[in-house]
């Protein structure tokens, strides 16, 4: 076969090619370009009509400009052009062009659209082949809504060549990925389960894949393709390695149908029919006892191509997991693989021994490769390697073997890369729980972790064993003991120090009969670390102290000391500040008797599942606490080690600062609410802070799949009514459907706003790719400032995730912003855009003042524009409590003795932004006998007025 | 599969198939962030790695690497394939392909991987029956042009 430039060798292009590569610098290289981007211009503006060839050669020209990394923002008119050519190389290559450089120019799309109807219509396969391959690449919805419906028809038409049957199957499968909504279902899907019988091998190979994709939504309507599958499966397992021709590769008959149709059949269940299963078992046999025959070929082809069914294979028994003896045998086989000299294999059966670890026929056959595992985790020296080893040792530990896998675990954890530690520190973490017999070696565990690699050890991970030491007496002694030994190392981990402060606080007491750990020891070892630590475990450690009070009467004067001295009473730290101040006070004012109550041990937190696991998940995906989760091959260890209340704010008593005094939900620290009482200090103060579950950090990376904020849908239409739910109030739940949950906590103060958003999976299917963002429509960019922080992409199901949004009213505005959410749920993209409970009256300030005062400013106000009135119907009952409520609700305040009329309401604010502040004053006059209101308001922007007054009416 | 690429030792991009929706600066990310990970590999790792929620299937020919992305389900070692079946193709075509044909003849790189994959795909695996679609197109092609051999113009290929 002839070298390079068969057929239509353009030599321009060749030229500009080669210059480009011999540019020496970046900028000579834009140099270049940019001449030659002025070049085509003016020949596409020039007078002279361009001849096809010219045309198609400029267009190329562009193509590769882009490709290389340039802007395009010409050409597309050009390369329409080429589409309605009859020559095929230009057509071609204005199918490229238009497929890589999509434009979303409705008129464009309208003259490409029609220029593939031409060609599909055509009768040429060629012609037809390439229209279905742009609108196979381009996947957009409109190319969908064009032509969704069209291809089904060629995909089943008696008359269509394989190639284009092909080409219609695939092109197919994008749109419905794209857009399932606009494919219809309907006769023709009869018949495309049908096309696994063709002749034609690559219409099979293409139809696979459709098939695949629709069954998942349709499982009833396709159910005739698992017995056409395992026989064409059979028929290619049991034929010769010649017997397909072209469609063997390396000596593997047609080896991609075979995955594909393997992948098929683990859309369904075993199968119901009898013989249809007698077969396909004896498919599945044949596959592992070929895995045992010598290779035809010493390629690396012939046994990747081999293996690749063989591991397609497996999958497909693992999802049955109802067949013991194959289960068994394909552990076998993956044990032989965890020493084979290709590091791909070993990989993939690190990988694939994890699923079989969790079925109940293969567990125990798992666990006998321990040994080899433990080694790989060794002296693989692929980090990847490496990890999947460690994902197996979790998957395959149970009671008889957590204490080797957690100290082989351990060990591991010495040498890990950095990437990995923190993943390992969650798996010996929830072993260590998980499989305790006794409690010492728990605690002795996670000490130990906080040794080895203590800045990996994350809250939820030492909050945890808190929670666990808290509520099991038998290891409290033990636990004060061991992290009072572990405190005396000259240098510790600063989480050290803040589960020794917390444990000591709690149960010094149990050691204090010992004179080496009396409670002046006690007090000066931790104290000895006082000063190294950050804020927040000097404020845990602050409580610490104030617990010895109770506990140790005797230490009381040294704290006094402590906590009156200058450096913390005067602390630059507010939070340090204020607990030095409330708890010296404390130990003052408090009789013995209100000191013991207060200071009170904590109570047992209830138990719950465990915050570690839902980590681990989160950071893993689906299925990396499956081992754990289901118990089902050790249903005893759920009851005896039952989790334990999960959120932080439980725990956090002498935690840090931001969860004492709820900090976190208020904008400014100004805003924090003073704790009413030192009683409420040491009870859950932060209950009602804003996370129901430990914060999900934010993912740096963008989600995968996310397209940009400009392309959202309009609002659902019921967007208004959720809307006006919020504006008097800044909590409760936003949206709800079947799949998802959005509820709302918000705080405003002055021009500020913090939001939280929370998401709720309501389906037990993970969420993916998901991207919740919030977009301004028109110019509200410049009136209202919001800042997201990015959420994790996946959301497990039954999980929630929380968002939070930092607010700034730059200047009055009139329409709230869009929140859209995007994800895909089980494949399909779903996407919903909501308005964002964000309202001008949220930046009320509310103003007292007397009677006087207000009139006067009423008067002030009085020009027309400055006033907007409505008098409406009552929607709900005028009762004047509830109305009240709703008039502060909105913000503003309520004056009373104002009004002659002691039925009316009246009220005053000033609505805060950065730019400017806006004074408003309101009136509502109900009026119980019509059941109607009248509503004025009064401020110094008319449309400020206008839209006040609509939002409050609407509330009524 | 959700997009493959091609790029050299140097880490230019020579190829570029997406198979998912993705804004331009996306892409630029993503092909960014590959690159890096995968040039920084040493030669005997294992082909396969994590990366978000995609599996990387990548292998190197001479000075090229290819680099597919692929779904949790999706098979591993069939994907090796699906890369050692294009290299195929393109050799049989170019006649012992090298990086100079990719990056002088892009359009055929990516005209011989729709006639192979598409949608992400495989839609025919028979090297036979996508190189007659290719070369169909080819006899298909108009005499009046000027057929300047490329390579006679270029000079000799690069040893790599």
């Amino acid at each position: 076969m002839p070298a390079v430039s068969k057929g239509d060798g353009m030599r321009g292009l060749a030229v500009f090619i080669s210059d480009i590569r011999n540019c020496k610098s970046k900028e000579a290289e834009i140099k270049r370009i940019n001449k030659e981007l002025a070049n085509i211009r003016s020949k596409f503006k020039g007078d002279k009509a361009l001849d096809g060839y010219s045309k198609k050669k400029y267009v190329c020209k562009l193509l590769f400009i882009f490709l290389l990394g340039h802007d395009i923002d010409f050409g597309h008119m050009e390369a329409v052009n080429l589409l309605s050519s009859n020559k095929y190389t230009e057509k071609q290559i204005g199918y490229l062009f238009i497929s890589v450089l999509v434009n979303s120019n409705s008129e464009l799309i309208r003259l490409i659209n029609n220029a593939i109807k031409n060609d599909l219509a055509s009768r040429n396969p060629t012609f037809m082949c390439l229209a279905l391959h742009c609108i196979a690449n381009v996947g957009s919805r409109e190319m969908g809504e064009a032509f969704a419906a069209d291809i089904p028809r060629i995909l089943v038409a008696g008359d269509s060549m394989d190639s284009v049957k092909q080409s219609a199957a695939l092109c197919l499968l994008r749109l419905y990925k794209a857009s399932p909504d606009l494919v219809p279902m309907g006769e023709w899907t009869a018949r495309v389960v049908h096309l696994l019988n063709d002749q034609h091998m690559g219409v099979v190979t293409a139809a696979v894949s459709l098939i695949t994709c629709l069954c998942k939504k349709n499982p009833d309507d396709f159910k005739t393709c698992i017995s056409l599958a395992v026989s064409r499966l059979s028929r290619i397992v049991s034929s010769a390695s010649t017997d397909l021709q072209d469609y063997t590769y390396y000596f593997v008959p047609a080896p991609w149908l075979s995955v594909k149709l393997l992948r098929l059949l683990q859309c369904y269940p075993p199968p119901e029919d009898a013989a249809v299963k007698g077969r396909l078992v004896e498919c599945l046999e044949t596959v592992l006892n070929k895995a045992q025959e010598p290779p035809k070929s010493k390629k690396v082809q012939h046994s990747n191509a081999k293996n690749a069914i063989l591991f397609e294979t497996i999958s497909l028994i693992i999802h049955y997991d109802s067949e013991p003896n194959l289960l068994v045998r394909a552990c076998n086989q993956l044990g032989q693989f965890l020493q084979h000299r290709e590091t791909n294999l070993r990989y993939l059966a690190l990988e694939s021994m994890c699923t079989l670890a969790s079925s109940e026929f293969s567990h125990e056959a798992v666990k006998t490769h321990i040994d080899t595992v433990i080694n790989a985790l060794k002296t693989e020296r692929d980090v990847s390697v490496r990890q999947r080893a460690a994902d197996l040792l979790y998957a395959m530990c149970d009671r008889s073997n957590a204490k080797q896998i957690v100290s082989e675990m351990l060990r591991y954890l010495e040498t890990a890369d950095y990437a990995i530690r923190e993943e390992i520190v969650l798996k010996v973490a929830i072993l260590a729980e998980k499989y305790a017999v006794d409690y010492s070696w728990y605690v002795d565990t996670i000490l130990n972790l906080i040794r080895i690699a203590g800045d990996y050890v994350s809250e939820e991970v030492w909050y945890r064993v808190l929670q666990i030491v808290t509520n099991r007496d038998d290891v409290q002694g033990y636990a004060a003991k061991t992290v009072f030994e572990a405190l005396q190392a000259p240098a510790c981990h600063e989480n050290m120090v803040k589960v020794g402060g917390y444990i000591l606080g709690e149960f010094g007491n149990l050691i204090a009969g010992d004179p080496r750990s009396s409670p002046p020891v006690q007090f000066s070892l931790l104290h000895s670390k006082f000063h190294l630590c950050s804020v927040a475990t000097r404020a845990l450690l602050l409580s610490t102290y104030i617990k010895f009070i109770n506990l140790f009467p005797e230490t009381k004067a040294t704290i006094q000391g402590v906590l009156r001295a200058g450096s913390q009473l005067r602390n630059a730290d507010v939070e340090l500040q204020q607990r030095a101040v409330e708890y010296l006070t404390l130990s003052s004012v408090a009789s013995t008797d209100v000191l013991a109550t207060v200071l009170e041990e904590m109570p047992p937190f209830p138990e719950r599942e465990s915050s570690i696991l839902a980590k681990l998940k989160r950071k893993k995906g689906p299925g990396a606490g499956s081992a754990l989760d289901d118990g089902r091959r050790d249903p005893s260890s759920s009851d005896i080690n039952g989790g334990v209340e999960p959120t932080p704010s439980t725990v956090s008593t002498p935690s840090p600062s931001a969860d004492l005094l709820g900090l976190r939900a208020a904008p400014p620290p100004a805003a924090a609410p003073a704790p009413s009482g030192a009683g409420n200090l040491l009870v859950d103060v932060s209950s009602d802070g804003p996370a129901p579950q430990p914060s999900l950090g934010p993912t740096p990376e963008e989600a995968f799949l996310s397209s940009g904020p400009e392309d959202i849908g309009p609002p659902i239409p019921e967007a208004d009514d959720l809307l006006n739910k919020f504006v008097c109030k800044n909590n409760g739940v936003l949206f709800e459907n079947q799949l998802l949950q959005i509820g709302v906590k918000s705080e405003f103060r002055q021009n500020l706003g913090r939001m939280y958003l929370f998401y709720g999976n309501k389906t037990s299917v993970q969420f993916q790719n998901f991207s919740p963002s919030v977009v301004h429509p028109g110019d509200l960019q410049t009136q209202l400032a919001v800042q997201t922080k990015r959420v994790a992409a996946q959301v497990d199901g039954g999980a929630q995730v929380q968002q939070v949004l930092n607010i700034e009213c730059l200047r009055d505005f009139l329409a709230p912003p869009f929140l859209s959410v995007r994800f895909r749920y089980g494949g399909a993209p779903q996407s919903l855009t909501l308005k964002l409970p964000v309202t001008i009256n949220k930046f009320f300030q509310p103003t007292e003042m007397a009677a006087q005062d207000f009139f006067q400013r009423w008067k002030q106000l009085s020009l027309p524009q400055q006033e907007a009135q409505k008098i409406f119907k009552a929607n709900h009952p005028m009762d004047p409590e509830v109305t009240k409520a709703k008039l502060l609700g909105f913000g503003s305040a309520l004056l009373d003795n104002v009004d002659p009329n002691p039925e009316n309401f009246v009220g005053a604010g000033i609505i805060q932004t950065k730019a400017l502040q806006v004074g408003c004053l309101l009136r509502l006059e109900p009026n119980a006998q019509a059941q109607m209101y009248r509503l004025t308001l009064r401020t110094s922007k008319e449309p400020v007025s206008r839209h006040l007054c609509e939002l409050l009416a609407q509330q009524f | 599969m959700q997009f493959m690429l091609l790029f050299s030792r140097q880490g230019k991009l020579r190829l570029q198939k997406w198979y998912v929706p993705l804004s331009d600066k996306e892409k630029k990310k993503i092909t960014r962030e590959l690159v890096q990970t995968v040039l920084a590999r040493k030669p005997k790792m294992c082909s396969f790695l994590e990366w978000r929620d995609l599996k990387i299937v990548y292998k190197r020919y001479a000075s090229l690497y290819f680099c597919c992305a692929i779904e949790d389900q999706d098979n591993e070692l069939i994907t090796l394939e699906i890369i050692h079946r294009y290299v195929e193709l393109l050799d049989k075509y170019f006649g012992s392909v090298c990086e100079l044909d990719i990056i002088f003849n892009f359009e055929k790189a990516y005209f011989i991987l729709d006639e192979f994959l598409l949608g992400g795909e495989v839609q025919e695996t028979s090297k036979k029956n996508v190189l007659k679609a290719i070369e169909q197109a080819d006899l298909l092609q108009e005499k009046t042009e000027n057929a300047y051999p490329s390579k006679s113009f270029i000079g000799c290929k690069k040893a790599y």
